[in-house]
């Protein structure tokens, strides 16, 4: 039989749609306009899925996003996803979901024997169990990450796509139920450029369920007129299928639309979801109130939901979710819900634990045969996948204690409420101040922040004309804040619901407290499994703080936030220690409001959109040559460039053997470049470099290190005075940015008389380093610029033309080798490049890439900036206090070499390392000690900073940082490596080769 | 996430700044005058004010000029923006 459970009319499905979908592989038919809860519900499915500790069966709770229970795996393959809420799916054709956190079934569920083990699971059971020794928490990474969810994760790579959007408004409202529809409508009217959000996929909210009238329509008809007017705005803008996921200062605030989810095939000209960046004048609040559930024992059966939830149900999806219905209540709102059951043929039975009804609400009981039990309580509900009996006892008032018999009547739904919870979260997010409401017995808005409103519900409001009317007030007024009015005002003289929500006399919690022992099963925490049981230990054992409770007990950590069980929980904690809600706090909300995917969040940064990819102007032609590549930043360097079947050694072996005996290339244009200019250069770089500048020469270059004012190294490079009052400067290709920064940084806040300019060139110029033995009768070739020993020294620099382009040569050298560094437009650089490789052939000029770079440069002890360096190294340790200029009176980092922790003599300083074995190449970063011991702590006197198989040398090499270094030349040490082995090094000079730099002189 | 006027671009998202901390502590003119726990001070101490605090930003993805906000660290809230140089707004 299908959709047993849905009555012939009414609601806001479509009867003549027929929707086939599957669940637990077993096809059922829904409606259009259904949700997979509702459709489940229609065909008297109850048992959605199993509880997350104790694999209780759990059925459907609620009818929106706060729901705990009723999460499910949706859909296949790539596009699974786990812990979606049945209750906010909508059902398309060929839709599949299904149960999760249970094998081999959700009817048999093997992890249920948990649910009789529940003495061994109390709150805190993680903390208490996994705690010591240390070295199982790989063990208990394994069961802990494997008890952390409910559902699966796809494993494939998810292959739609989400955009992101950024939108500016006047005025955002969230929430499109009676008062946010009024506020839009105020805000609208006045023409202010206005974004209403809804999570729902059609506007109304509450007024969709409920029997109200507002001016002689009932609400779903005037809903669907002002609809119909805010439409026609153009100043107004409806999202559908959107939460408001965060909201964060100044309105800024993001959402999350769902564009295609909810239909059998995703578009491909379409995103699936859009993510909306929005920053608004004004925020009007108008998220409504969540119904709170009951605290009472076996509270969580299938079978058991909210009344607001179960109206929903009846009314909008037309699904009569049972026909013998227990409600239990502490207020008169509740009581609609019974009397719309009651007249659709449903028998219903009312529990109320207040003594008083109104007698207004007992005769409209009698009319529909409801029979009330004043007075009472549910104390314990009966039946496994779902309930079928629940039992009742009086509650005598004033001692809080159950008396009278025990009373047990067969069910097979039962409806609670305990009164509404406005939805403070967003407001919370903000860093709004909540208050507690004595009657409401729940948290409200107290102090709003600036250009924000709360309205209705969602202010703890509940009478339908005030709502309106306030609202419609609140959107006014934010209208004529903004300069605009409306021209017309709110004509509404009458609106009323059928039974208001006034205020709930009754705790919110439960009643017959004095039942719940160890492994009871009260649940406050439906998600979480948190039982009241759980609370009362929590507190027993000293975790008093809300935010203690909360992380000891887990309560409110699910997916949900704790939207149905927070406020539950702490007035389970006010009973405890007997003191006001307001006393006890409560914890902090934060975003994101509802679980979010992350694919919506990244966008479309992902793949080769996620980081930029900086690439120079030989690029393609590495790529064509074979080059491995290394990421050093953004840049795109070729790594090396192995020939045939060469590994990386092979390739860089050969590489270095080219610069040193004949000609190599390097494609170094991504060395960051900075062009100086202003009549205050000199004076400046004197500043800037810890060497002095004013006497450079134009056409001369010189080696700088630049220091930050602690006295540590923080970048090296070449800078050159290409005229009068014009500097070319070079950074390492890593701190470009931050170079120039720090420049800015003192010429704008410091030295603001001085004339500077400072303009970044890396990408203008391309830089051909061509290095070895060769490289002088090669260039000139190809160059109308005598570059003769004489007529062009070492550090100097000259323009001319290179290969017919105009060019700058600079005569320096970071392979200890004769070099020379073609600068030409970046526009021109493959052009030269392709010329040099088609003309070096006959010195066989080999291609080199960062690899071959670095054994070059390690060969002649040349220091890396950030790899020899850390950010704790001073010039001098690193045996460059030549470079430290005792004249200049004053430079940044200068003061700080006489404090007396750089002024030590025993710092660690750099020096050269060769391994006694001639053969093992230690790993870079590997601890040096004095004495090994079998295993660690040891002490450590450094660490190996640069380590290569070197060559030229045909052995090791490696450079390290180690106290007293300097003072320890020939001494042994170990380096213990992670494999246990222990290897002998002896302390060298860290010039490894040529050390009197008698070649690049050549 | 703040909205920020920029002295010389105007509003625009904090996405486009960056803060580099406390303002107003000069780089004192003569260092090697200074003694050690002077140098220090100047390196180290920050005001690490509740309220009212005077700190520099600059404009990295726009105009990239250094300037001055003053921002009240309980609220949030910025209450002045002002270019390098100029004198700080009372609070
Ligand atoms: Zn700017």
């Amino acid at each position: 039989m299908s959709n047993q459970n849905r009555i012939y009319k009414g609601g806001r499905i479509d009867r003549d749609q027929a929707i086939n979908f599957k669940f637990n592989g077993k096809e059922y038919i829904g409606y259009q306009g259904d949700t997979l809860a509702s459709a489940l519900l229609a065909n008297d499915v109850h048992l959605i899925g199993r509880s997350f500790k104790y694999h209780r069966p759990r059925g459907i709770l609620t009818s929106g996003s706060e729901e705990p229970n009723a999460l499910v795996q949706l859909g296949l393959g790539a596009r699974t996803e786990p812990n979606m809420r049945a209750t906010e799916i909508e059902i398309y054709e060929g839709l599949e979901a299904s149960s999760q956190n249970c094998w081999p079934s959700v009817n048999f569920d093997i992890g249920s024997i948990n649910n009789f083990l529940s003495r061994v699971f109390p709150a805190g059971f993680y903390y208490k169990t996994f705690m010591w020794p240390p070295s199982l928490w790989l063990f208990y990474e394994h069961f802990i990450r494997k008890a952390a969810g409910l559902g699966v994760a796809p494993t494939a790579k998810n292959p739609d796509r989400y955009e992101q959007k950024f939108h500016y408004c006047d005025i955002l409202v969230v929430g499109a139920g009676a008062s946010g529809l009024m506020s839009a409508l105020a805000a609208g009217r006045s023409g202010c450029d206005v974004l209403l959000i809804d999570e729902k996929h059609e506007p109304g909210g509450y007024l969709r369920n409920i029997s109200a009238k507002i001016d002689n329509l009932n609400s779903n008809d005037w809903t669907n007129e002002i609809l119909k007017e805010l439409e026609s705005y153009e100043n107004v803008t409806i999202l559908n299928r959107t939460a408001v996921m965060g909201y964060y200062d100044y309105n800024y605030l993001t959402a999350l639309q769902k564009v295609t989810n909810h239909l059998p095939y995703l578009s491909d000209k379409m995103p699936r979801e859009r993510y909306w960046r929005i920053r608004a004048k004004k925020v009007i609040l108008a998220q409504g109130a969540f119904e709170r559930p009951l605290v009472f024992s076996g509270n969580d059966r299938p079978g058991i939901m909210l009344a607001s939830a179960a109206r929903t149900y009846l009314n909008q999806f037309g699904v009569l979710p049972g026909k013998s219905v227990i409600l239990f209540t502490n207020n008169d709102h509740a009581y609609g819900t019974a009397i719309d059951f009651a007249n659709k043929g449903a028998k219903v039975t009312i529990v109320d634990n207040r003594e008083d009804i109104p007698s207004e609400l007992s005769d409209r009981c009698n009319k529909v045969k409801i029979k009330i039990y004043p007075s009472h309580s549910i104390i314990n509900t009966q039946g496994y996948q779902k309930v079928k009996k629940v039992e009742i006892q009086k509650v005598d008032q004033d001692n809080n204690e159950l008396t009278g018999s025990l009373r047990e009547i067969e069910c097979d739904l039962v409806l609670m409420s305990g009164g509404w919870n406005p939805s403070v979260q967003l407001f919370s997010q903000s860093r709004g101040k909540l208050e507690y409401h004595s009657k409401l017995n729940s948290f409200i808005p107290k102090d709003l922040i600036k250009n924000q409103k709360v309205v209705g519900c969602n202010n703890g409001d509940f009478n339908l004309l005030e709502v309106l009317k306030n609202s419609y007030q609140a959107g006014l007024d934010f209208a004529t804040e903004l300069g605009k009015s409306a021209n017309k005002s709110l004509e509404i003289e009458t609106a009323f619901e059928d039974l208001e929500f006034t205020e709930a006399k009754v705790e919110p919690y439960m009643i017959g407290k004095k039942k719940v022992t160890h492994g009871s099963k009260h649940f406050v925490d439906f998600q979480h499994d948190v039982t009241a049981a759980d609370i009362f230990l929590a507190q027993r054992e000293g975790y008093i703080s809300v935010e203690h409770t909360k992380r000891y007990t887990t309560t409110g950590m699910g997916t949900d936030q704790g939207k149905t069980s927070n406020v539950n929980a702490l007035a389970l904690m006010s009973h405890i220690h007997d003191k006001p809600v307001d006393n006890i706090g409560h914890t902090t909300f934060r975003p994101p409001y509802s679980p979010q995917t992350i694919g919506a969040i990244a966008g479309r940064n992902v793949d080769h959109l996620f980081d930029p990819e900086r690439k120079t102007a030989i690029h393609q032609w590495h790529v064509d040559n074979g080059a491995e590549f290394e990421d050093v930043g953004q840049w795109k360097r070729p790594h090396y460039f192995p020939q045939k079947n060469e590994n990386i050694h092979d390739a860089v072996n050969r590489e270095c053997r080219a610069v040193r005996n004949s000609l190599g290339i390097l494609d170094a244009s991504t060395l960051g470049k900075i062009d100086l200019q202003g009549p205050d250069v000199a004076k400046f770089l004197n500043l800037i470099y810890t060497n002095a500048w004013s006497k450079l020469e134009i056409g001369s270059c010189r080696y700088g290190l630049m220091c930050n004012e602690h006295g540590m190294v923080f970048d090296d490079g070449v800078t050159t005075r290409i005229s009068e009052n014009r500097y070319h400067m070079t950074t390492t290709t890593g701190g470009a940015a931050r170079v120039m920064s720090w420049l800015e940084e003192f010429l704008q806040t410091e030295w603001l008389d001085m004339e500077v300019f400072c303009t970044s060139v890396t990408e203008q110029w391309t830089v051909l380093s061509i290095s070895g033995p060769n490289s002088r009768e090669f260039l000139s070739s190809l160059t109308d610029i005598d570059i003769s020993k004489e007529a062009f020294p070492f550090m100097k620099m000259k323009e001319g033309k290179v290969c017919g382009i105009d060019a700058r040569i600079f005569r320096i050298s970071f392979t200890g080798e004769l070099s020379f560094e073609i600068n030409v437009p970046s526009r021109y650089g493959l052009f030269v490049w392709n010329e040099f490789m088609k003309h070096g052939k006959k010195y066989d000029i080999t291609p080199y890439g960062t690899e071959s770079m670095h054994v070059l440069r390690a060969e002649k002890g040349f220091i890396i900036v950030g790899q020899d360096t850390d950010g704790s190294v001073t010039p001098k340790d690193i045996n460059m206090d030549w470079i430290v200029s005792k004249k200049k009176e004053d430079f940044l980092g200068k003061r700080s070499f006489s404090r007396s922790d750089t002024r030590r003599t025993d710092r660690k300083q750099l020096v050269g390392l060769l391994v006694n074995d001639k053969k093992t190449v230690l790993p870079e970063g590997s601890y040096v000690v004095d004495e090994a011991k079998p295993r660690p702590p040891m002490d450590m006197i450094g660490h190996v900073s640069s380590s290569y198989y070197s060559p030229t040398c045909d052995h090791p090499i490696a450079l390290a940082l180690i106290k007293n270094g300097l003072n320890r030349m020939g001494d042994v040490v170990k380096i213990p490596l992670m494999s246990g082995k222990v290897i002998d090094a002896t302390i060298t000079d860290s010039i490894f080769y040529d050390k009197e730099g008698a070649r690049n002189n050549e | 996430m703040f909205v920020i006027k920029c002295p010389y671009c105007g509003e625009r998202d904090q996405t486009e700044f960056s803060c580099h901390g406390e303002a107003h502590i000069a780089r004192p003119e003569n260092p090697e005058t200074l003694t050690d726990e002077e140098w220090g001070e100047y390196l180290f101490i920050r005001s690490n004010k509740k309220g009212i605090h005077y700190e520099r930003w600059t404009h990295d993805h726009g105009c990239r000029r250094w300037f001055n906000v003053m921002r009240d660290t309980v609220s949030d809230e910025i209450l002045a923006t002002y270019k390098m140089g100029e004198e700080k707004p009372k609070s």
